[in-house]
């Protein structure tokens, strides 16, 4: 019976409870290194939240909102779509290609366009996986892993071959002046307000806000979100009502691919500026984790996204300032996951426990 | 734990007129729930105890901490007269009691001796263990008209045998005490008295059988003891020879039912649905329905009889646009219906037919949805719970969902509880009150009464009697021959997907539907 605990301990307690047990144990292994874990505490802050670092915390929360709403909307539907890195990157082959050919004349048309053409390439990367399983049963699992390879082999050909710069580097020319959309440290600089110039955030973080909104109204508002909901539920039930399981994840999914094409106006067009090898940098895979940790709520993902990207920009700082080897902070990072993906129960059951005993008592 | 050492002792220090099972205040809650409140009960040995009570009542759960499923909050239990803590099943079977579980805890690709071994074998190979098993099934069979191949693949058995295989496991772990969860829900009037002669011979040899049942007529026929549950509590115990169904009934709901059907004679008007030859192969190329064909009015109610599947279901899902059919011609009011892989349920739904599907937790609901987002499924894109732009009008859903509460008599009466949080009975009015509610022509029924108290019962048979009685056609497809025969007007019966006859209620009885559910022609074996 999952009906014993209040929702708040559900959705804040449950996740903070695991979040602290993934650092303690984080904090063992930094001691078992022989450095000072209370010492690293302050570095990741500070490195998160500095001066210099915000830039870059809310540069990867942005990357890992787009992400995680994409695996929040396919789950929704019971689709596990673990491609996310793929899509995003053919995000971003759709946005070098748009805005390699045009010159444009403001940026807020550029984004817009960018936007539509990180949405539609990552849609129909997440879309032959999602028709497989709706009519061949082809597990969507198996399939979005072999479509991020097959996508990552794609771009690797693609910026050797056609889409090239002249020189050596793989990589598209520049994207033309025009396409340059405003960084943070322009936005806040209209309203008087210092950021760091050189830190890559920039307005996208609107459009992953807009989309968190986009994907509350949809799931929870409209038919379709309605329907994906049931189809996630029960697919037995959804037939019975006269819900298509074709459409429903195709729509989801889709939708699922398009936010994680997104997050090339992020990386692609926002700091890049010509498309490189690699932009998604494994923000595909981590939304797994913030789609999980956020319970498949948008305001859940913003703020798994929000400490996934405190994680990653703190974590980058300790390696530079303790000298922590890199690979510590993958085993920081990959522990936050396992305490609040796989291992929920070990901090749930006792909860519940103490929740049951404490409410009989006041009844 | 220390149950080992207590069986082991059980035998020598035990008086042997100890009753076989004693509950003294047995306690268990959860959360807010009590769903055992102080209860006590005594189960003598060599008898058959019966316990009935409406879903909800508590049996489960205390045959749960009896089989070590859940241990109880307070209250001891005595087995064979001496203090037993059952802390999981193991321990519960070192102390000799057995469970047959209403869904077989079977593996089907095994075969028979494999499953009655399994986790019960005797050393690291298998070869002696199956040995000795094959030995022990041939004595028992014998013994007990428990005749089952030991070396069948248990997935190519009927339910009947497969059950026999349950409590065949059971005694060969030497239960003394065999617990029995609604045993006959999936057998044959023929399977089910052939299980009752079983228990018969069982209790001759010594063994104490408990028996939950909600079928008050096995409970008459093969216990000799009741005992009665209602809301968690005990509510009474008495000597079957000394009570009537009745009786039982209004102790188990707490005031007085009705257990006959009130209806009048029907009014049959127009043909309203007409199946012509109607055939469907499965994926696996497995024919479900053979050529079938007959005719549904406007005003009746033609209730289809027939063991659990032998193309009921399939009937049930082509008419309702779940899966296509092969071949032949359904007609709506002189109109033909998509019979394709092409339809939908939605196109049934605006051609007048509603559906109360068999399965109510993976079709009818979605449990995890709330009240008023159960109400309107199914019918959620009719214009009322539109709204532009493709949003739901969720005020109208929710103004829906609280006069279906209210009309329907839902309870409890909040719209935001999740489905998973009623009772069988009200998660069916749920349903019934969404399908009757849309005003269908045809209302499609499957296992209306399925796990539901009897309160409920009672409360639904109304309804659908109601919607006959409204000049609406309805389909019963049933695997309750009384409710077969309490509700419809007409009878056919179904066997391996063909109709093997065409009855009404008032010209025959359970022996003969029994028989034409059995595949057996009544006129050519008299």
């Amino acid at each position: 019976m999952n009906k014993t605990l209040p929702k708040w301990a559900d959705v804040l307690l449950i996740p903070l409870l695991n979040l602290f047990l993934a650092l303690f144990i984080s904090g063992l292994v930094v001691l078992f290194i022989g450095k000072d874990p209370i010492e690293a505490v302050k570095v990741m802050i500070q490195g998160a939240f500095g001066k210099y670092g915000i830039g870059y915390t809310l540069y990867y929360t942005t990357n890992f909102i787009f992400t995680g709403l994409a695996v929040a909307v396919a789950f929704h539907a019971r689709l596990f779509n673990i491609g996310g890195e793929g899509q995003a990157g053919l995000g971003g082959v759709g946005v070098a290609l748009i805005l390699m050919s045009f010159n444009w004349p403001h940026w807020t048309i550029a984004i817009l366009a960018a936007s539509i053409a990180a949405f539609v390439f990552g849609a129909a990367w997440a879309a032959i996986p999602a028709y497989l399983q709706a009519k061949r049963g082809s597990h969507i699992v198996i399939t979005t892993i072999m479509f991020n390879l097959i996508g990552s082999a794609l771009i690797n050909y693609l910026l050797v071959g056609p889409m090239k710069a002249p020189g050596m580097a793989p990589e598209t020319p520049h994207f033309p002046p025009g396409a340059s959309i405003p960084t943070l440290h322009d936005f806040f600089g209209l309203f008087g307000i210092a950021f760091d110039k050189n830190s890559p955030a920039n307005i996208s973080i609107f459009i992953a806000l807009a989309a968190l909104v986009f994907v509350y109204i949809l799931i929870w508002k409209t038919r379709i979100g309605y329907e994906i909901r049931a189809f996630g539920h029960s697919e037995k039930a959804a037939v019975y009502a006269g819900i298509s399981p074709l459409k429903i994840t195709m729509i989801a999914m889709l939708i699922s691919g398009g936010l994680a094409g997104l997050l090339a106006v992020n990386t692609v067009q926002g700091e890049a500026e010509r498309l490189i090898l690699d932009t998604v940098q494994g923000a595909g895979f981590v939304g797994i984790a913030v789609s999980l940790m956020g319970r498949n709520h948008p305001i859940g993902v913003l703020l798994a996204a929000f400490l996934f990207g405190i994680l990653y920009q703190g974590g980058g700082e300790l390696s530079f300032a303790m000298g922590i080897p890199r690979e510590m902070i993958v085993v920081i990072q990959a522990l936050v996951i396992m305490f609040t993906g796989s291992l929920e129960n070990i901090v749930r059951i006792p909860v519940e426990r103490l929740f049951a005993r404490f409410g009989k008592g006041e009844a | 734990m220390t149950v080992e050492t207590q069986n082991r002792g059980r035998s020598e220090t035990a008086a042997p007129v100890a009753p076989a099972i004693e509950l003294i205040g047995v306690s268990k809650s959860f959360g807010p729930v009590q769903a055992n409140k102080d209860i006590s009960m005594t189960v003598a040995r060599g008898a058959i105890h019966g316990i009935v009570g409406e879903n909800g009542a508590g049996k489960s759960t205390l045959m749960s901490i009896l089989y070590g499923f859940y241990k109880a909050d307070a209250g001891v239990i005595k087995i064979n007269g001496i203090e037993t803590e059952i802390t999981d099943s193991h321990a519960a079977i070192a102390a000799g009691i057995g469970m047959v579980h209403q869904h077989f805890m079977l593996v089907e690709p095994f075969t028979v001796l494999e499953n009655v071994i399994m986790g019960a074998e005797d050393g690291p190979l298998l070869r002696p263990s199956l040995a000795k098993a094959r030995k022990v099934l041939t004595q028992l069979a014998k013994e007990y008209e428990l005749e089952v191949d030991p070396d069948a693949i248990v997935g190519d058995l009927s339910v009947g045998f497969q059950q026999r295989v349950e409590i065949l496991k059971a005694l060969y772990r030497e239960a003394d005490i065999l617990i029995l969860d609604e045993p006959t829900g999936v057998l044959t009037p023929a399977e089910a008295d052939h299980l009752f002669r079983i228990l018969e011979n069982l209790k001759a040899q010594g063994k104490t059988i408990v028996l939950i049942t909600h079928k008050l007529r096995e409970i008459m026929a093969v216990t000799d003891t009741v005992s009665v549950m209602r809301r968690g509590e005990m509510t009474a115990t008495v000597k079957t020879a000394d009570t009537s169904p009745s009786e039982l009934a209004d102790l188990m709901v707490g005031r007085h039912v009705l257990l006959e059907v009130d209806k009048q004679p029907a009014n049959p008007g127009e043909v309203f649905l007409e199946v012509k030859n109607l055939s469907a192969i499965d994926h696996q190329g497995v024919e479900k329905l053979k050529n079938i064909s007959f005719n549904l009015r406007a005003g009746e109610i033609l209730g289809v009889a027939g063991v659990a599947g032998n193309g009921q279901s399939d009937l049930l899902e082509i008419l309702g646009g779940i899966s296509p059919a092969t071949n032949g011609e359904v007609l709506v009011k002189g109109d033909p219906i998509d019979l394709s892989r092409k339809a939908s349920a939605a196109h049934r739904r605006d051609r007048g037919i509603g559906h109360v599907p068999e399965d109510r937790h993976q079709r009818g609901l979605v449990m995890a949805f709330q009240t008023w987002e159960n109400t309107p499924f199914g019918y959620h894109n009719r214009p009322q719970f539109r709204k532009p732009m493709g949003l739901a009008n969720q005020k109208a859903m929710l103004d829906d969902a609280k006069a279906k509460i209210e009309k329907f008599d839902i309870r409890p009466t909040s719209p935001f509880l999740p489905a998973s949080s009623y009772s069988g009975g009200n998660q069916q009015k749920i349903v019934i009150a969404r399908e009757i509610d849309a005003n269908p022509d045809i209302l499609l029924v499957g296992q209306p009464t399925r796990g539901v108290d009897i309160g409920a019962i009672e409360f639904i048979h109304k309804q659908i009697i109601g919607l006959r009685d409204a000049g609406k056609a309805v389909l019963l497809v049933s695997v309750e021959l009384d409710e077969i025969l309490a509700l419809s007007d007409r009878i056919i019966v179904m066997f391996d997907g063909t109709i093997q006859g065409e009855r009404r209620p008032d010209e025959t009885n359970e022996q003969e539907l029994g028989m034409l559910m059995a595949g057996m022609n009544p006129e050519e074996a008299q």
